[in-house]
């Protein structure tokens, strides 16, 4: 019963900061925590199925464009698709697909639940590295395709003029959904079962768990988030087009789950903050210095070469990622049982 | 007359021209502790793995209570109430001893992925339920103190109960148990024939376990089968096999000829 008023409690703090940033945040650092708000979203999702169940997968970045394309195509309006389809003109069903933010969202979020069903099966026939290669492909399988067919996504112009409903009490709120739906399936008997999957798949067998099902769940719920989040993404910024959508995108993913740990969903949330927020407050190294009187000259691309450093030097020093496949409560926990004994 | 609780029936198994088992039948009866012994290589964990689904035996069936279950997938086996543990100890590394015994009542939960999510009270109830159980279970191998411990920062021996009692949780009927004693210290051992003893009664089951620490079996089994490359070459009780001059020909080599 505490537990549940002191979760009650932080829910309804974190909603409440969200409400204060955003109506007293300069547009700029606003900016910076919306882009921070839609990679949780994702590194959450990602870590559930990389992190949790331990299936080393490569394809987020094709259910974040699934989600971006579908969330898209339902926001813009009638008159601006005919406007915009230059190169062919839109299929007929593109121009009647039309609905609210929310449930632009929600389909977003459902059509890459659908593929993602439909691609388990030749997916979890493999294991391992074998199942990078397979995800991979389909990564760029979806890139390709957006490319190719243009009377439904515009091929390489890419789709502009989304109407920008996301806000950061969008992102925000649906950050903070993710990241409790995400702890409610940890501390579930999927969750555990996600987890035994990741630790022996024939051990997990044996305990009478059916691993391909579990798998199959994680892989959706996984791409469900991936698709909301792709459909925040396409609002955020208003435009997209497959480049976008390449495996850079995937890759910048994993560098955030393996920092905050495999499996724990707080130190994603760390890792978030930390990589996307430092690639903009590491700006500074980019524009002219003044080290000791000696002015070193503008370097563009300095803060990536620091940046690169900086997560080196991170992993040396936490090789199992920030915080491990622990999450920040029972790191607290266990500090407080050893102060005490 | 107690009834049959599995019965393997002329099973053979074949990897390429290999044979690992060769037309192999025995019964095991209800409330059996039933031994399965032979050298290295004679095909016991083989049988183990077509028990439990894991291997599809080239020929013959494999009965459970009166019922084929030769086609039957791994984790409906376990449904079917035949658990097992393996021969070098698989724990869930990254969990805690209490989450390893959890992930064993999967399928005794019922509440669906959504009410996990949305945390229904379906969720708190069954939750609160199968903790309850688990650490009654742990109390029965006297592993309550070591709930909150990572399964792996326990001593060889607890990793073996903790292995046990993870099988007991998907509450079987009849336990496979693969090498239990292997790699044990003579106290260890002891202590664990003592819990297998105590949770047969204590869980009404029927035991089939492989080994090779001949004092164990024959304290422990009521019946016995020899096998030695893939065939059956004695079966009866323990204290007849350590004098049959075929087992004893299989382990230790023939010596009319030297």
């Amino acid at each position: 019963m505490k537990n549940l008023i002191i979760k009650t409690l932080m829910i309804a703090s974190t909603l409440g900061l969200i409400w204060y940033a955003h109506h007293n945040m300069d547009p700029y650092p606003l900016s910076i925590l919306n882009n921070i708000g839609i990679f949780v979203i994702l590194a959450l999702s990602y870590n559930l199925i990389n992190g949790v169940t331990g299936q080393f997968s490569l394809e987020p970045n094709g259910f974040v464009a699934i989600g971006a394309y579908m969330t898209a195509i339902f926001l813009i309006p009638t008159e601006t698709k005919i406007d915009m389809y230059a190169l062919v003109d839109p299929a007929p069903i593109i121009l009647e697909m039309q609905a609210n933010f929310l449930p632009a969202l929600l389909a977003g979020g459902l059509a890459s639940t659908f593929i993602a069903f439909m691609i388990s099966v030749p997916v979890f026939r493999v294991r391992g590295d074998y199942l990078a290669i397979v995800t991979l492909g389909f990564g760029f399988i979806i890139k390709i395709f957006a490319m190719n067919t243009p009377a439904y996504t515009n091929g390489a112009m890419g789709l502009n003029d989304i109407p920008d409903y996301a806000n950061f009490l969008w992102i925000g709120t649906i950050g903070l959904v993710t990241f409790v739906a995400m702890i409610n399936i940890i501390n579930s008997r999927f969750g555990r079962a996600m987890k035994a999957i990741r630790d022996d798949e024939d051990a997990a067998t044996a305990m009478g768990v059916n691993t391909y099902w579990i798998k199959t769940l994680a892989f959706m719920t996984s791409a469900f988030f991936e698709g909301v989040g792709g459909g925040l993404l396409a609002s955020f910024i208003s435009t997209i087009a497959p480049d976008q959508f390449t495996f850079l995108l995937t890759f910048q993913l994993l560098i955030i789950i393996v920092l905050g740990g495999l499996g724990s969903m707080t130190g994603t949330l760390v890792a978030t903050i930390l990589v996307m927020g430092g690639m903009e407050w590491l700006r500074f190294l980019d524009s002219n210095m003044n080290i000791f009187g000696y002015d070193t000259g503008a370097h563009p691309g300095m803060r990536m070469v620091v940046f690169a450093m900086l997560l080196i030097t991170m992993m040396l020093f936490a090789r199992k990622g920030l915080f491990g496949d622990r999450e920040l409560t029972d790191i607290i926990k266990s500090r407080f049982k050893r102060r005490k004994s | 007359m107690s009834s049959t609780s599995l019965a393997i029936k002329n099973i053979t198994m074949q990897f390429g021209g290999i044979k690992a088992i060769d037309d192999l039948s025995f019964d095991v009866q209800d409330n059996q502790i039933y031994g399965l012994i032979g050298p290295n290589g004679a095909g016991k964990t083989t049988i183990f793995n077509i028990i439990t689904g894991n291997y599809k035996p080239t020929s013959g069936d494999v009965e459970f209570q009166q019922e084929t279950i030769t086609e039957t997938k791994p984790n409906l086996v376990v449904q079917k109430g035949i658990a097992r543990t393996f021969q070098n100890i698989r724990l869930f590394k990254s969990m805690s001893v209490l989450d390893n015994i959890l992930i064993g009542f999967h399928n005794h939960t019922s509440y669906s992925y959504l009410e996990a999510i949305f945390r229904f009270p379906r969720y708190f109830w069954q939750e609160k339920r199968i903790k309850d159980e688990a650490m009654m279970i742990l109390d029965e191998f006297d592993l309550r103190k070591f709930a909150d411990k990572k399964a792996t920062d326990l001593s060889y021996g607890d990793q073996r109960k903790v292995e046990i009692a993870r099988a007991i949780a998907t509450k079987p009927s009849l336990l496979l148990l693969d090498e239990p004693a292997a790699g044990m210290n003579p106290s260890e051992t002891e202590d664990l024939s003592n819990v297998i003893h105590k949770i047969k009664k204590d869980f009404d089951l029927t035991v089939l376990l492989i080994e090779h620490d001949m004092k164990f079996v024959n304290n422990m089994c009521d019946m016995v089968t020899v096998l030695d490359y893939g065939e059956k070459i004695f079966e009866g009780k323990p204290a007849d096999a350590i004098v049959n001059e075929k087992v004893i020909t299989a382990y230790l080599g023939d010596f009319t000829h030297a």
